[in-house]
């Protein structure tokens, strides 16, 4: 197993974008954690400069002074610590979120798979139910009945998620069921559940691990589009989607109200995109693109 | 072929029933009382309480489940409370809007995707083939409502170009189809890269040089036209895919299509409207996958042989 890991972190290192978007995604950890210390003003703050004398948002303040670095919003809010502090949110949902579709995917996939007959058939089909409603359109809906708010949104995130997990793992067991390794486990009497925990699991670390970097880069887009709808994250918590919304309407006289919380919003998905193919080509080359 | 298309039906049917109690589970569940939502919020008790009768909430749940199905399959999905008309009306005077929207996103996707691919498996492990890779997932990376909005600030506002929003002729129409067409192009790309490849490899290419094409006609004729066998199957999975995917796009562009209709529902706590719209659009995906498989199968003998 560990010269295996060690192969596999070879091929990664040796990846240039993957390096590239896991050193972002670790940034991004990193902001997130450290908002309060590293964010230059309270997010939450209205300055009396932070308006011009008609009321609209102050553009960047560089090269002048470094109050305003990117600029402030429509209620005089520092643009920059806003940003920072929304790192928070939108990390908190794509972890969170993800643990519970990897977890519900890995589940289901394997039980599925594992198990088989007439269970595996009802949990795929619940499966297909689930994947055939628009991801969006489900999540608006459950956001409906259940209200916004930030544990909902990681809720729906999750519950609408999992299931391409579960396709995965689900295909990966059927084959792994028939291994050698776990004909003999069976054979010497482990019950499902050990065969399930000790001999198959391990084996599904690999694509938890990918699906768990590339689920991130989703659920990071899938809350900022919920925010951007007004039905995600909601004010004053900042969160990037929330506050392009709220500033489109001032778009053509300050678009750094777009332009900044729409940059992070990308380079996180981008970071963990390129990290999550990275793992992939890294850990499984069999696939590789 | 047709036992595969009766199994196919089979396992659709069941993906629609459990639609259905999905669906039903979602507005019995929903903490605003139809009943209310109907009378208006100046109704007396007894006049709420009449009107609960008569919509049959006070019966038990599989009755009322039962009394849902049956409404669904004769086509109603209820009683918009806001636009004052029936849910499957007002959807579908939305729908040839979103279905123009979708159609126009997936030829962006196709125009340029599949050039970018084939010129990126043409030119592998250069830099043509990096930045292509690099710029596909960009493309995936963007929020489509960023996108969207930083081309009306760049397209329509500063540049006059296009319209600021709407529905009209082919000038309405580009902006929303490139933002929301843009994010797959990196899809299509991927996907007309490793495809080439492979075609790049076979025996008919090979034969194809030895015997003195010039290389673009050997491009054109050979590769290409294998190539797109997988990209085309791509195309109409990307149908339902963007029957959701669109929403935003339109909420952007103020495009009257059923995702915004959705949208604009819930923040007026219309009910039925989101219900319906949304298992309409669930069955929608159900009934245009089936039709992906169908054409693949009929076009593949080895998927129906093997089903």
């Amino acid at each position: 197993m560990t010269t295996q890991w060690r192969t596999a972190w070879r091929r990664f290192a040796r990846n240039r974008f993957a390096l590239a978007g896991g050193a972002i995604a670790l940034l991004l950890v990193v902001v997130a954690v450290l908002a309060p210390v590293l964010a230059p003003h309270d997010p939450a703050e209205q300055f009396a400069d932070g308006l011009t004398a008609q009321g609209l948002p102050v553009p960047s303040t560089l090269p002048h002074s470094t109050k305003f670095i990117l600029g402030t919003d429509q209620l005089g809010r520092d643009l920059l610590s806003r940003i920072i502090w929304g790192a928070r949110v939108s990390m908190t949902v794509g972890v969170l979120a993800n643990a519970i579709a990897v977890g519900t995917g890995l589940a289901v996939g394997a039980v599925a798979g594992y198990v088989g007959g007439r269970t595996g058939d009802v949990l795929m089909r619940i499966t297909d139910i689930v994947m055939a409603f628009p991801t969006l359109l489900l999540a608006v809906a459950l956001v409906a009945i259940l209200k916004p708010s930030i544990w909902v949104i990681i809720f729906v995130i999750g519950a609408v998620y999992w299931t391409w997990i579960a396709r995965v793992v689900y295909g990966e067991v059927r084959v792994l069921r028939e291994a050698e390794f776990v004909q003999a486990a069976r054979s010497l009497g482990a019950s499902t559940l050990t065969i399930l925990w000790r001999h198959i699991l391990p084996h599904l670390i690999p694509t938890a691990i990918v699906w768990g970097s590339l689920g991130i880069a989703t659920n990071v887009m899938l809350e900022a589009t919920l925010s951007y709808l007004g039905i995600g994250v909601q004010p004053p918590t900042p969160s990037w989607g929330g506050m392009i919304q709220q500033g489109q309407n001032f778009y053509r006289t300050a678009p750094w109200l777009i332009i900044y919380p729409g940059l992070a919003i990308m380079l996180t998905v981008l970071s963990f995109n390129l990290l999550g193919d990275g793992l992939r080509d890294a850990l499984d080359p069999r696939q590789k693109r | 072929m047709a036992t595969y298309l009766v199994r196919r039906l089979l396992m659709a049917l069941t993906v629609i029933a459990g639609i259905s109690v999905v669906t039903f589970a979602m507005i019995y569940f929903l903490p605003t009382d139809p009943a209310r939502m109907y009378a208006g919020p100046n109704a007396s008790v007894e006049a709420v309480a009449r009107i609960r009768h008569q919509m049959g909430l006070d019966q038990p749940l599989w009755v009322q489940y039962g009394r849902y199905v049956e409404r669904v399959l004769q086509g109603d999905l209820g009683y918009s409370y806001k636009l004052q008309m029936p849910v499957t009306q007002a959807i579908l005077s939305r729908l040839p809007y979103t279905l123009e929207l979708i159609f126009a996103a997936i030829f962006v996707e196709l125009a340029l995707g599949v050039p970018l691919g084939v010129l990126a498996a043409l030119r592998k492990n250069t830099w043509v083939d990096g930045l292509s890779t690099l710029a596909a997932l960009v493309g995936v990376s963007s929020p489509p409502f960023w996108l969207g909005l930083l081309f009306l600030y760049v397209f329509a506002f500063k540049l006059g170009w296009f319209p600021l929003g709407g529905a009209g002729g082919l000038s309405h129409l580009i902006l929303p189809a490139l933002t929301a067409g843009l994010g797959g192009v990196g899809w299509y790309a991927r996907m007309a890269r490793s495809s080439t490849l492979n075609v790049l490899d076979a025996d008919y290419v090979r034969t194809a040089r030895a015997k003195g094409l010039p290389g673009w006609i050997v491009v054109v004729r050979h590769v290409v036209r294998n190539a797109l066998n997988p990209i085309v199957t791509m195309a109409g999975q990307d149908i339902p895919w963007f029957v959701g995917g669109v929403v935003v796009v339109e909420m952007v562009f103020g495009w009257p299509g059923i995702g915004r209709m959705a949208v604009e529902a819930i923040l007026m706590d219309d009910v039925p409207l989101i219900m319906g719209t949304v298992t309409f659009t669930a069955v929608l995906v159900v009934l245009s996958s089936i039709l992906v498989d169908v054409v693949q199968a009929l076009l593949d003998p080895r998927i129906r042989l093997n089903a």
